[in-house]
């Protein structure tokens, strides 16, 4: 598409969007994950133990899992996410942010409590054993971590939560603004923006308060589960499939295929997942009744998420070949083909009887990457893919890059999946036979080889896209823009 | 209401939350409110007290350092302390703590976890664990001596081969002779492990348990 037609379908869109920002939150955004796949190949080098940083406290491995899973929820993807905000709701709604000078303390905000999470889970533990720390906790008989906190997921420091949960506030004030200052029907992705911000709040408090404040035990762990699954389900999963609604009729340029699956797909959702959480846990002391709650409402969840991608595929009748031609609707694509797979593994998996073997194995882990990073960061791409160039108003300076972007991406992730499932279904045989533990964790060797090329892959996908960017930005390339790639 | 502002945010945002909140987090909580929570110093136990006085004359030398004694009080400090070493160190990453009633997982490393057991402040949040790269830990107390954990923790390859767990020198002063507090007090937390049940095998009395059964 050519700058001029990038002009053209985008009318007076400085009095709407604060694109300057969009692209702030896209550049931390793209810094966190970097950091992120840092953090997941130290781990990865670890078990196959060649990591050469080995026994360096601040490189410690451990640690940095955490960092892993932190930035690409907290870094990566919520800031990705804030960006993108920043462009559709107002669109959606022809309104403005409530405020754009509220934006720049978000933008800050945000950077603020993802480096110091960064901070405290680097160097917490370093400090953990100070006396005043440990006089404290026990007159107060609270857990005092200055680190993480044991909670996946939840592991931002204490003195950050209430921060965050100002933070989060301020976003839902932010965008709230405009939603309900727009008149006449609302449009599906809205339906899922304004669930997404009363759900992200509130599952932010319960899973940084309740586990660590209030209750012990058994129950802290339903409500860990809770969390967990929560902060997919309920965050990260609302505000990607509000933004493929927005999205692919764009591209398209034609309506979603069927508005009552559209319903039945938010309605699903909204009602089933929130009633999941306890599946992270079958087979603990938590009531089994509990148990089958959840299991019986991931399976329901299934069917629900059939009906969108079912949704989605009949919107794409008619026009594949678009597939082809246009990047960032393949990444929304892929990223939906992944989804269905992760769904449907999902309802698999989540029965006692796969639980029996697979519990706390690769396969899990594999499970999560697919999911965080197939689809969601995947989609994320693509929206960056689209969205970046119509703010800088000039073309990607290379089509090959990208191409390379996604093939890398899309093909490493799926190699790490297939590879890590297997690997799950190893550990799990392994350690129901009773052999030595050392049998499984030598035999899961080659499984973790793989996945450290795999990871690779996806690694050099990522800094093709980041060459892309110095490519397309650097000011001595001004005809760059001039060129006519397909966006 | 489907497709209205109010319907969605005040039934699907908040009403179905709760909802879930209520039958989910809030059901376990009323079933287990009358067992009470107890602190670090209540759990502290006899067997526990065994393997912290080994460790204080093993380590004397680190004792005298950091200001321990083989008291309870020091020993619940430790435990909490070691704990929160244990989450900060990412072990709850790598390592379970819960015995499930299927895979012949009983078998492996003692009896089915049941609740009363995670009723304590060490627990909040409790710490069933996400993956196993390595065993699960909530029966590990007791099964090894106090110095294996320490050259364990200082180097794992040294004794147990191939590992793929991490070395954690920064929890010693220079050898695995000289943990520091950390080091004292997550041997400390790892010994507990277990040690409320009757299963609880003392390494040094191994014979004589093998001789009553």
């Amino acid at each position: 598409m050519a700058t001029a037609a990038i002009e053209q379908d985008t009318p007076d869109r400085s009095r709407l969007v604060e694109e300057r920002l969009v692209k702030w939150f896209f550049y931390a955004a793209l810094l966190y994950f970097a950091i992120s796949l840092v953090g997941g190949f130290l781990m990865a080098l670890q078990l196959v133990r060649w990591n050469p940083f080995n026994g360096l406290e601040i490189l410690s491995p451990g640690r940095w899992r955490m960092i892993h899973t932190n930035a690409i929820a907290y870094g990566f993807i919520a800031n990705a996410f804030l960006g993108v905000l920043h462009w559709a709701v107002p669109r959606l709604t022809f309104h403005p942010v409530g405020s754009r000078a509220l934006s720049y303390f978000i933008f800050f905000a945000w950077q603020f409590i993802v480096l110091s999470t960064a901070a405290g889970i680097i160097l917490g533990p370093t400090f953990q054993d100070a006396p005043w720390i440990a006089k404290m906790s026990r007159e107060l008989g609270v857990a005092f971590c200055v680190g993480a906190q044991g909670v996946e997921w939840g592991e931002t420091p204490f003195w950050i939560d209430p921060v965050a949960l100002v933070g989060l506030a301020c976003v839902a004030f932010n965008f709230m603004v405009p939603i309900a200052k727009s008149k006449g029907p609302l449009y599906v992705t809205l339906w899922y923006f304004m669930a997404a911000f009363v759900w992200t709040f509130l599952t932010y408090a319960m899973g940084n308060l309740l586990p660590e404040y209030t209750v012990a035990g058994t129950s802290a762990g339903a409500i860990g589960g809770l969390f967990i699954h929560d902060l997919v389900g309920l965050f990260v999963t609302p505000l990607g499939w509000g933004l493929m609604y927005y999205f692919v009729p764009i591209m398209l340029k034609k309506p979603i295929w069927s508005h009552g699956l559209s319903l039945v797909g938010f309605w699903g959702l909204a009602f089933f997942y929130p009633l999941q959480g306890i599946h992270h846990f079958l087979y603990t002391p938590i009531p089994m009744f509990l148990q089958y709650g959840a299991i019986i409402s991931t399976i329901a969840v299934e069917l629900v998420v059939a009906t969108v991608v079912i949704n989605f595929m009949g919107t794409l009748w008619g026009n594949t070949r678009i597939v082809i031609d246009n990047i960032p609707i393949r990444w929304f694509y892929t990223g939906m083909i992944y989804y269905f797979i992760t769904c449907f593994q999902c309802a698999l998996q989540v029965t006692l009887t796969f639980q029996q073997l697979i519990h706390f194995s690769d396969w899990v882990v594999g499970h999560a990457h697919l999911v965080m990073f197939g689809v969601f960061s995947q989609w994320l791409f693509g929206m960056m893919t689209y969205l970046l160039p119509r703010i800088w108003g000039r073309d990607w300076a290379s089509r090959r890059l990208m191409e390379y972007h996604f093939w890398l991406s899309a093909v490493g992730v799926f190699v790490m999946f297939l590879d890590l499932t297997m690997a799950g279904i190893f550990q799990g045989y392994f350690w129901s036979s009773l052999q030595p533990w050392e049998v499984s964790t030598e035999g899961s060797f080659p499984f973790w080889a793989v996945r450290v090329f795999a990871g690779l892959a996806m690694f050099g996908g990522f800094c093709c896209f980041l060459t892309n960017i110095w490519l397309t930005i650097r000011p001595a390339q001004g005809q760059a823009g001039l060129r006519m790639n397909h966006v | 209401m489907f497709e209205t502002k109010t319907g969605i945010i005040f039934i699907a945002g908040l009403f179905f939350f709760v909802l879930a909140f209520l039958g989910n987090g809030l059901v376990p909580m009323l079933m287990y409110k009358d067992l009470p929570e107890q602190t670090a110093e209540q759990v502290v136990n006899a067997r526990l007290m065994t393997q912290f006085k080994d460790l204080s004359e093993r380590y004397a030398e680190s004792f005298k350092k950091y200001d321990m004694e083989a008291t309870e009080q020091h020993a619940a400090d430790a435990l909490r302390l070691g704990r929160q070493i244990y989450i900060g160190e990412g072990c709850w990453h790598c390592h379970s703590q819960f015995i499930r009633p299927v895979s012949n997982e009983s078998r492996r490393w003692g009896p089915v976890s049941q609740t009363p057991e995670y009723q304590n402040e060490l627990q909040r949040p409790v710490m069933f664990g996400t993956r196993r790269v390595g065993p699960d830990l909530s029966r590990e107390g007791g099964r090894r001596s106090n110095d294996w954990h320490a050259v364990h923790f200082f180097r794992p390859q040294s004794v147990s081969v191939g590992s793929p767990m991490p070395d954690y020198p920064w929890l010693f002063d220079g050898d695995p002779d000289h943990p520091n507090r950390r080091g004292i007090a997550v041997m400390t937390y790892v010994q507990w492990l277990g040690s409320w049940l009757p299963s609880y095998p003392y390494y040094e009395e191994l014979k004589e348990i093998e001789a009553e059964e």
